[in-house]
């Protein structure tokens, strides 16, 4: 039974939903990082989705992308972020961890050498974020050679040909997206269109949905979960923690565990 | 998607799945554009009357001409906008409003493909969004005043290395979050599925106009077709009508920059590795752990880390090769065409121009070979740099001089 099968089943018996928040290894530089992602694990994160720095992230925001440019700038290696994952997941061994990756950083040797690396440091699952359904089969079958659960992304805008794909191929959970930034009156249209979506994953029989971009308030997460959502994730927000504390690492620490554990407490019933 | 968009093992669709509705539906618009005799027509009209279709080409009459090599220009850089960027501007321009977009948006790295969406744009009544990297947006100054002048807004893209990559990964994440009413006008043969198949097709016009031309001016066939590769549009633009003719050599002449040695250079085809840049599988330069890298070269227009998918197959097939002019051959191949047939080019045309002077001049062709080189832009936009890298290169003459 894969870590994220054995997390939603705990979840539902505590009735709450999954807070998984997202960093860059190395952001800001590798030590830091491994000191954010302790912090994030213990504030009470129920998974980690951890990027790995990419010169040209075309799929993220401004704020992620100042953070994988912060942990190249520091001089961070492939190496140093493949130690300091295997140091997480020798302190959390039943903490499932998901990698959001770039094609080019799987390709650079082979996707086989890749997907191998990255079970051996002790990862679930793999999201690549510019390959979609149409390109995602090779990368699937060299995953699950290496014992690593592939994610896809699932979007409102997605056809039914391409949610099936989805359905079939992502294991451990789904990353639904919603749209950035929204608030007020669109909120309840984003809900609405966000619960379809979930109804249509679910009829799929698709594997446990977590919901992406734009979680960064406690009303998010709720707002998520009632749309029917198992969990959330939160990238820019904990990034952003980062950004806003650089030059003071304590504070840092302290902000983005404040921060997780706020979030937190939103995944549980009231 | 209704084809897989690969050349052999090139290509593909690499971008985030949210973008795959709006490849999807350009595919679908594209193809079926295609075969619609009113979308041609429309087109076609546009390019001769709006555009100056079709071109000359010219046989030079001074350069190189004691080598007894006749090398030919195909005169893109008359094309109103003042290079090949016009053509396709003109069929994706249409092929948005036939989906029913509203506003366009692209990157631009000197500033002439952002020239050439904000005159579509004017024409068609189109709001236009110009991404263009900050670094950019100060050293083009003129090209900007130009996408302002007709009507576009020009937006800096102060992440990364602030430059043309930038300005593409800036607008691949608007066109994520706009596509229901805007189109991304790419502008050239990278990028994911369909834009390498449906640019190389809006620019095939050069070659089917140059094949004709060369039949009909001296009854065969060039030896040789040249062109300057950045991302690589005016190239396959000659090449396509070509590519059957095994007879005619087709070269591709990248960026050396300051030396392939140098490290400094934008020779994606010669010192790339395979790798995943901007939605397709394609020659990239990056370092050993897959970071992509910056390139360099005198013409902004080759200054890119990637190039189109098609011209890493037609490497790997054989049937182009891909060389290189440095920045300094490249100079004075520009200087020399403005001096011996009073055609002043276009930085990235000059490229091309100077492997042709190369081969005439070193005897690497025999005499009475034809070379058809795609000028593919003019050196209006050229003139300030070109002003002080000369002025740099007399006072560096004169130093010598006086020493």
């Amino acid at each position: 039974m894969s870590r994220y099968t054995q997390m939603f089943d705990r979840l539902r018996r505590e009735g709450a939903g999954a807070f998984v928040p997202f960093t860059v290894v190395g952001d800001p530089d590798i030590d830091s990082s491994y000191r954010i992602i302790r912090c994030l694990a213990k504030a009470g994160a129920d998974a980690l989705e951890l990027g790995l720095p990419f010169s040209d992230p075309v799929a993220d925001g401004p704020t992620i992308q100042a953070a994988d440019l912060r942990a190249l700038g520091s001089g961070v290696r492939a190496d140093d972020v493949w130690r300091t994952i295997a140091a997480v997941r020798a302190e959390w061994p039943t903490l499932p961890i998901g990698l959001l990756v770039y094609a080019n950083l799987v390709e650079v040797a082979t996707a086989a050498v890749f997907y191998q690396r990255a079970a051996t440091a002790g990862v679930d699952s793999v999201l690549i974020a510019d390959v979609p359904t149409v390109e995602c089969e090779l990368y699937a079958r060299a995953a699950a050679d290496a014992g690593i659960l592939p994610v896809l992304i699932a979007a409102a805008s997605s056809s039914d040909e391409h949610l099936r794909t989805i359905a079939t191929t992502s294991k451990g959970y789904v990353y639904v997206v919603t749209r950035a930034g929204v608030t007020g009156a669109e909120t309840e249209a984003r809900l609405e269109e966000t619960s379809r979506l979930l109804q249509r994953l679910a009829a799929l029989q698709a594997a446990e949905p977590l919901l992406g971009f734009g979680i960064s308030r406690p009303e998010h997460v709720r707002a998520a979960l009632r749309a029917g959502a198992a969990g959330v994730i939160a990238g820019s927000a904990v990034v952003q923690q980062i950004a806003d504390h650089l030059d003071r690492p304590q504070q840092m620490l302290d902000a983005v565990s404040r921060f997780v554990s706020e979030l937190k407490q939103a995944t549980k019933s009231s | 998607m209704r084809q897989d968009g690969r050349f052999g093992s090139f290509g593909g669709t690499f971008v985030p799945q949210i973008l795959l509705p709006a490849l999807e539906e350009l595919e679908a618009s594209f193809l079926e554009a295609c075969d619609d005799e009113a979308f041609r027509s429309e087109l076609d009209t546009l390019l001769d009357d709006f555009a100056g279709r079709p071109t000359p080409i010219y046989r030079c009459r001074r350069l190189c001409g004691d080598s007894g090599v006749a090398i030919y220009l195909k005169r893109e850089d008359l094309l109103h906008g003042g290079a090949h960027k016009t053509n396709q501007v003109l069929g994706q321009g249409l092929l948005a409003r036939r989906i029913g977009k509203e506003r366009l948006i692209a990157e631009t790295g000197a500033g002439q493909h952002g020239v050439a969406t904000a005159l579509v744009g004017a024409l068609l009544g189109m709001r236009t969004d110009i991404y263009m990297g900050a670094v950019d947006v100060e050293r083009q100054q003129p090209n900007v005043f130009r996408m302002r002048l007709l009507g576009a807004n020009v937006i800096p893209v102060k992440s990364g290395s602030a430059t043309l990559k930038d300005a593409i990964n800036e607008a691949l994440r608007d066109w994520a979050a706009t596509f229901e009413n805007t189109h991304y006008l790419l502008g050239t043969v990278c990028g994911p599925h369909p834009f390498p198949l449906m640019v190389r097709e809006l620019q095939r016009v050069i070659g089917r106009e140059a094949r004709a031309q060369m039949l009909e001016r001296e009854g065969r066939l060039p030896d040789a077709v040249i062109a300057c590769v950045g991302g690589g549009s005016n190239a396959l633009g000659i090449f396509a009508d070509f590519v059957d003719d095994e007879e005619v050599d087709l070269i591709g002449v990248e960026a050396a920059g300051t030396g392939l040695a140098s490290g400094k250079h934008g020779a994606t085809l010669q010192r790339g590795r395979v790798g995943v840049l901007h939605g397709a599988r394609t020659l990239i330069l990056a370092d050993d752990e897959g970071q992509i890298v910056e390139s360099h070269s005198v013409a902004a227009g080759l200054d890119y880390p990637g190039v189109g998918p098609e011209h890493a197959q037609l490497q790997a097939q054989g049937r182009a090769s891909y060389v290189g002019a440095t920045d300094q051959q490249a100079l004075d191949a520009f200087h020399r065409l403005s001096r011996e047939e009073g055609i002043i080019p276009a930085l990235e045309s000059a490229h091309a121009v100077a492997h042709a002077i190369e081969l005439a001049e070193a005897g690497r062709v025999p005499a009475g070979s034809m070379l058809l080189v795609n000028l593919s832009g003019r050196g209006d936009k050229d003139l300030e740099q070109v002003a002080r890298l000369s002025a740099a290169r007399n006072l560096d003459a004169s130093d010598e001089q006086g020493s």
